[in-house]
């Protein structure tokens, strides 16, 4: 990923910011600027709250040279408690410790840092909810 | 000797947050990689926490201040600053608070300098909270003490050195969870434990970094902000020193006249070991869970270099509600996988492809 790129995207990975639709109220993320609903231009910035359930997950074990050194990692499709479906990856949690249909929450992790000169990039992945008492 | 510090405005705490990642990895562990049989009885800890491979100062900030806003249930950009105390700040240039401001929706009306003061950054960052609120300058501002800490490998400090911190949103003292009384800072020159530029690992200077270094600072920090308040050990229900060991902080209690009672509480480096900048407050947050309204707290952290800042607080009614908005500091602790020297090794960089 290019600086400009990831400096484009920050409110993205850093906060789940993507689109609400005016006219019909349509979520949206990544953020749109057309509604894929109803067709409106009317889209505004929405903050995902973070919260969802995993629809379906995998292992990955081949990846592109980026994320070499994280492999074997977790890749999950969460649906939002908004009702949009994305992809990311699953931390703080082993494959064995993962369902379909569990509760996770969005944090910020480190993706990958661009060799030991470069910068370090951020964005969201999810964990099990963090219960708390 | 010296007037305590206190700022024109009263202030307090309206929002504390803890984080602590969720690996670990046992002193026997280490020592049996590094030193077989030859273990014995006087490893400083039972274990400490270790970061996961995605973790550093910045992603345990946004963290610990995500639990910090919930329990402070105000609106993020009217935090007009954000200070992060550590000494693992991912970049050498590029302040970790502008990262973790982004992130936490404070930006862009803040400052966000990072602190550093070896194991006291993040009372730094508290200190120039307090005085940025009490003065009104600001109506809040962030303070943060996060570190990954990192010892060479095989050396004693690679037993302690852990990751950890807490988050606190310092605020006007009539919305405050626990209300500032007074607080004092002492340094001197101490080179009792350093890092150059460009290197990977600290230096420490063996056993002068106990009487001089640790037990001197805090022991003057603490008495001068007792004197100046004018309390006695009685009058506090809890204490969080800084927690380089499990040795060091019970022993600086007990000679500065508190007990066991008053101190266990918020002593968590025998579980998780020495968090660094997060060390101290990190256990204050763990008296705040447990705390009831009027009582009061002394924090005092401890940083080579050397120096220390000591704090008095008074818990108020508000800190009821807010506790349960947030996960607590025993939950983190609580929480944890123990990963053995090689996943530990590879995760921390300390060996690489
Ligand atoms: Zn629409």
């Amino acid at each position: 990923m290019d600086i400009p790129r990831y400096w484009r995207l920050k409110d993205q990975r850093y906060r789940l910011q993507g689109t609400v639709c005016e006219d019909c109220g349509h979520y949206s993320f990544p953020p749109r600027l057309v509604c894929p609903n109803c067709k409106s231009k009317r889209q505004k910035p929405f903050a995902f709250s973070g919260k969802g359930t995993v629809f379906s997950f995998t292992t990955i074990y081949q990846t592109i040279e980026r994320y070499q050194d994280q492999v074997p990692y977790l890749v999950a499709l969460i649906d939002l408690e908004e009702g949009v479906r994305i992809t990311a990856q699953l931390t703080d949690v082993d494959s064995d410790e993962v369902e379909i249909g569990m509760p996770v929450e969005m944090v910020v992790r480190k993706f990958y840092a661009d060799g030991d000169n470069g910068p370090i990039f951020y964005g969201y992945k999810f964990r099990p909810i963090a219960t708390g008492s | 000797m010296n007037d305590i510090l206190r700022p024109i405005k009263s202030v307090g705490i309206v929002g504390y947050g803890a984080y602590v990642p969720r690996y670990r990895i046992k002193a026997s562990e280490i020592s049996r990689v590094w030193r077989g049989e030859q273990d014995g009885n006087h490893l400083p800890i039972k274990q400490k926490s270790v970061p996961g491979p995605d973790e550093d100062t910045i992603t345990m900030s946004i963290e610990a201040g995500k639990n910090a806003l919930k329990r402070a249930a105000i609106n993020p950009k009217k935090i007009r600053a954000l200070w992060i105390g550590s000494e693992s700040h991912p970049y050498a240039v590029k302040p970790s608070g502008t990262v973790v401001a982004q992130a936490l929706d404070i930006f862009p009306a803040n400052t966000s300098g990072d602190m550093e003061f070896a194991c006291k950054a993040g009372t730094e960052a508290m200190q120039a909270a307090l005085g940025y609120v009490g003065s009104g300058m600001a109506q809040y501002a962030m303070a943060v003490g996060m570190d990954t800490a990192q010892g060479r490998p095989g050396d004693a400090l690679e037993y302690t050195a852990a990751a950890g911190g807490a988050a606190f949103i310092i605020g006007p003292a009539s919305e405050a969870l626990a209300e500032l009384e007074g607080a004092f800072s002492y340094v001197t020159d101490t080179p009792d434990f350093f890092r150059r530029n460009y290197e990977k690992y600290p230096q420490h200077g063996n056993r002068f970094t106990g009487d001089p270094a640790y037990f001197h600072h805090i022991r003057a920090a603490v008495q001068t902000l007792m004197e100046g308040l004018n309390l006695k050990p009685s009058n506090f229900k809890y204490i969080s020193f800084h927690q380089p060991n499990s040795k060091f902080p019970r022993k600086m209690a007990e000679e500065l006249g508190f007990t066991k009672e008053q101190y266990t509480t918020g002593l968590l480096s025998p579980l998780i070991g020495n968090v660094y900048a997060g060390s101290s407050i990190l256990g204050f947050t763990a008296t705040l869970d447990a705390a009831q309204p009027g009582d009061r707290i002394l924090l005092a952290s401890f940083g080579s270099g050397a120096g220390s800042d000591a704090f008095s607080f008074v818990v108020t009614e508000r800190l009821l509600q807010a506790k349960a908005k947030a996960p607590s500091t025993r939950w983190y602790i609580q929480r944890e996988t123990v990963v053995d020297y090689t996943t530990y090794a590879r995760w921390r960089g300390k060996i690489r492809k």
